[in-house]
């Protein structure tokens, strides 16, 4: 199982802030999977300045996902 | 105390620098920054900002700035609290405070430590402006900000 998190603009977009799902390998893909749930899903998510955090720490291009991990989409951050 | 707090309650700076210049006998020089809610972004007169971050990966994000900056500089203490949740112009949003021999480092990890977490930790702020919401979008100031460290 892979758990999914949304936050910001992406949660209220999705109307979504968290989800299970069943493990797949790539981000893609995974988003090829949530996509079902939704026309406005892949936009949503494929949006140029989505951030994707494997694990709590930014995603690496390519990177493949593991049975277990905690994948994240989130927005250009504005703290501080 | 801790190095990092992430937290709804205000924080008292003068306390907090209190216990940075304690923290070591060799301390030299203090430095910090405390982020204060502004009434006016974009040109829109703000009422409250409400701020969201990811639990977990916030503070690693910036338990990884502090060991960068610390790699720099020769510090002797840091501390980073941020506030999250629903918070009123004027109100403080985030401190910044490091101690060290000499002012150049406390000066130079004070402002490197701000300008990553700005660009690099995940926190996001939505501001009320005349009873709508809208989230702020990043700038790309910050990000030209933390660029000048590489």
């Amino acid at each position: 199982m892979l758990t999914v998190l949304f936050f910001a603009r992406i949660r209220e977009q999705l109307g979504e802030s968290r989800l299970q799902c069943a493990h797949v390998s790539s981000i893609d893909t995974l988003i090829d999977t949530l996509s079902l749930r939704g026309e406005q899903w892949s936009p949503v998510l494929r949006a140029p300045n989505v951030i994707v955090a494997i694990n709590q720490a930014v995603a690496r291009a390519g990177q493949l996902l593991c049975d277990g991990d905690e994948v994240a989409f989130y927005p250009p951050v504005t703290g501080g | 105390m801790p190095e990092i707090s992430i937290q709804s309650v205000d924080f008292d700076a003068g306390l907090e620098i209190k216990c940075l210049r304690e923290a070591s006998a060799e301390t030299g020089a203090v430095a910090t920054f405390t982020g204060i809610v502004s009434d006016i972004n974009e040109g829109s007169p703000v009422s409250t900002l409400e701020l969201e971050h990811y639990p977990g990966m916030t503070e690693k994000s910036i338990a990884a700035i502090i060991d960068e900056a610390k790699n720099r500089w020769p510090l002797l203490a840091v501390r980073v609290i941020h506030r999250i949740g629903k918070l009123a112009v004027r109100e403080q949003i985030v401190f910044v405070g490091v101690s060290s021999r000499h002012r150049g480092a406390a000066f130079a990890a004070c402002e490197f430590i701000m300008d990553f977490l700005k660009t690099r930790a995940p926190f996001w702020k939505k501001e009320t402006i005349d009873g709508g919401s809208r989230w702020v979008d990043a700038r790309v100031g910050d990000d030209a900000a933390a660029a000048r460290w590489k």
